[in-house]
């Protein structure tokens, strides 16, 4: 591999696996990580991303598989020797030592002389916007100026490698962006490989170059945040990230590389970016809230559209949009949200409607 | 954004209840410990008041006994084989029982049998575990037994009856004291705090080194106090397995007290006192060592 070119490492995992006694926390996850990629492992608790990234940062071994970090596997590696930088939930300050004892911490292991320790603490401290904290305890800081001073610490040694684990979950939402944004910066300066792990959505959309999600010990699809939101591959993903409506339906033919299904005697256009659907099968039709207007209020879009016939069930004003609950003709539910506006109507409950949606943002999974 | 929050306008009244009122609240913690506190007064506070008043009171206000004691070879050859015993203990127990608490909270499936060895001897009188010393020690005893027996020694050596026998039976009757507070602080380490520090390039013994010893000093430091003042005062182990030129404080205590020399024995009593609290006060000033005691604590 040509690996050193980039001044982020690559990372492999190859059928990585993990199981404590007889429960697998990890069934087996291949993903390739690209050298300066922002990466997040997203996933509910318990789907394995906590492990995956801990196996990587050698704290675990794994079951079987392997892990290769510039094309070089560190299986047999101990934690130490992989310099690797990570920062853990609970930022993991060392109590007894100062700030700039704690940013120094890697760089003593290494041997940096003294002086120069103090010029790359002083430095760190600048670029986590902490300059003058070095003489404080890590317990005279707020939440979020110790976990820029884990920040820093788990970059002041200059890996090619950071590792995340929630890093911002103990921080409450408006600190919570303004380190997203200074993570995501950090990033771009940088230039080094990240992996983060969260099970919060939103922060992986905004932040991530790349998402892998994971459920149940695998990833369940890796790809760009507006992939994974407007292509998902499977019923996990499009419930997972973002809100999907869900209706049964049966495949009847294609038009090309659109699906035609049927749903409750309508017939539906979808596509299938992930599987080969055959006549017959039967299938779920996603499709985001957002996605759907009302037929009746709405400008026609020149682009194919689905119609249904519905009766508003629930109508809920948010601020900034109108949410309805819609009953579909076998009593499914379907979700809408409209942003809102004085000059659209307001539906009534029990009023019946006709809604349409694009081919496009109709998915099979 | 802020919002704005509008004050109704209007007199707020604060009542306040005017002068000293029974409270129960207050009251039930001094309910509570009331009967111990009486009986600690009655059954421990004032005998021990009694005692020492009989070294300044005894057979008129005066300070000669304590005069007395300065110029007392006798008692400072004890005093000090008294504080050098405390010592020698207080730093095998730790040498001892560091890694052993450390085994302890490291290994958990271990834990149990360790726990079981340490406590189970705890549970034993300290009477029949000098005896049991004794048995072991003697001329005739079982080390002595297995060496010959092995071929190692050609003739019984006496190990029963020296300053190492009192060493060994106190470090092993003192060792759980040493090894509960240390297996204590080790415990409350956040475990992220080693993994931290080895992800970040130090070496297993750098992180010992640098992390896990400093942020158990606390432990430590309440084990060394409280096995430095519990050998302090040791009369039954020292006495029976001792030699007999190596006197503690307490045994020349209970020789006064067999003489019925009463102000002599009150006057040493009071400087073993004085000594162990001196011992506290200055353990108690070390960075950490109030918080080893209060247990669960961080």
């Amino acid at each position: 591999m040509m690996n050193g070119v980039g001044r982020g490492a690559s990372v492999s995992l190859n059928d990585l696996q993990k199981s404590y006694g007889g429960v697998t926390a990890v069934a087996g996850v291949t993903l390739d990580i690209r050298s300066g990629e922002f990466l997040t492992l997203l996933g509910p608790s318990g789907s394995g991303k906590t492990t995956t990234l801990t196996m990587i940062a050698g704290f675990e071994t794994p079951t079987d598989g392997d892990i290769a970090i510039d094309g070089k596997s560190v299986v047999a590696m101990p934690p130490y020797r992989r310099n690797i930088g990570m920062v853990f939930q609970n930022y993991a300050l060392f109590p007894h030592l100062t700030v700039a004892d704690n940013i120094g911490f890697p760089l003593k292991q290494r041997g940096v002389p003294k002086a120069e320790r103090t010029k790359l603490v002083g430095d760190a401290l600048e670029l986590v916007q902490l300059p003058g904290y070095g003489a404080r305890y890590p317990r005279q800081l707020s939440g979020g100026q110790q976990q820029r001073v884990a920040l820093a610490r788990a970059i002041v040694f200059k890996p090619r490698l950071l590792l995340m684990d929630e890093p911002l979950g103990a921080l409450d939402k408006q600190l919570r962006e303004t380190l997203q944004l200074e993570m995501r910066r950090l990033h771009a300066d940088l230039g080094i490989t990240f992996i983060y792990v969260t099970h919060d959505q939103e922060e992986a959309l905004t932040m991530s170059d790349r998402i892998a999600v994971m459920n149940e010990g695998l990833v369940a699809q890796v790809g760009r945040p507006e992939d994974l939101y407007d292509r998902p591959d499977n019923h996990f993903v499009a419930a997972f990230i973002g809100e999907s409506n869900f209706l049964p339906a049966v495949v009847r033919g294609f038009e090309d590389e659109v699906v035609v299904a049927e749903y409750n005697g309508s017939l539906i256009r979808a596509i299938s970016p992930s599987k080969q659907r055959d006549a017959g099968m039967k299938v779920i039709l996603s499709t985001r809230p957002e996605r759907i207007r009302f037929a009746d209020g709405a400008v026609e879009s020149p682009a194919p559209q689905n119609r249904l016939n519905v009766t508003v069930t629930e109508a809920v004003f948010a601020g900034e949009r109108c949410r309805y609950m819609l009953r579909t003709g076998d009593g499914s539910s379907i979700v809408l949200k409209e942003p809102s506006s004085a000059a659209i109507r307001r539906r009534e409950v029990g009023e019946r409607v006709e809604i349409s949606w694009s081919v496009a943002d109709t998915i099979l999974v | 954004m802020s919002e704005a929050v509008e004050i109704p306008s209007g007199t707020l009244t604060v009542t306040r209840p005017i002068g000293v009122q029974f409270s129960w609240r207050k009251a039930i913690p001094w309910l509570l410990t009331g009967p111990l506190l009486l009986f600690m007064l009655a059954f421990y506070a004032v005998p021990v008041v009694a005692m020492l008043l009989r070294s300044v009171n005894d057979p008129t206000w005066t300070l000669a006994h304590f005069h007395a004691l300065a110029s007392d070879t006798v008692f400072f050859k004890v005093f000090s084989n008294t504080l050098y015993t405390a010592f020698t203990v207080t730093i095998g127990a730790l040498l001892f029982g560091y890694p052993l608490a450390l085994a302890l909270v490291r290994t958990p499936r271990w834990a149990p049998v360790i726990l079981i060895m340490i406590l189970l001897p705890f549970w034993t009188s300290v009477l029949v575990r000098s005896y049991a010393w004794m048995v072991l020690m003697g001329r005739h005893g079982l080390i002595n037994e297995a060496l010959l027996a092995l071929g190692t020694i050609e003739r019984p050596f006496r190990i029963l009856n020296t300053p190492l026998a009192t060493q060994i039976a106190m470090i092993h009757i003192l060792l759980p004291y040493m090894v509960l507070p240390i297996a204590n602080a080790l415990r409350q380490i956040d475990p992220s705090l080693p993994r931290a520090s080895s992800g970040l390039g130090a070496t297993p013994w750098g992180t010992f080194r640098q992390i896990t010893l400093p942020l158990s000093m606390s432990g430590v430091a309440a084990g060394m106090l409280l096995v430095f003042v519990l050998a302090l005062g040791f009369y039954i182990t020292p006495a029976m397995l001792g030699g007999p030129r190596e006197i503690t404080l307490s045994m020349l205590i209970d020789l006064q007290v067999d003489q019925l020399n009463w102000a002599y024995a009150a006057t040493l009593s009071a400087v073993l006192l004085a000594t162990t609290l001196a011992i506290i006060g200055v353990f108690y000033r070390l960075p950490g060592v109030s918080n080893a005691f209060r247990m669960g604590a961080r």
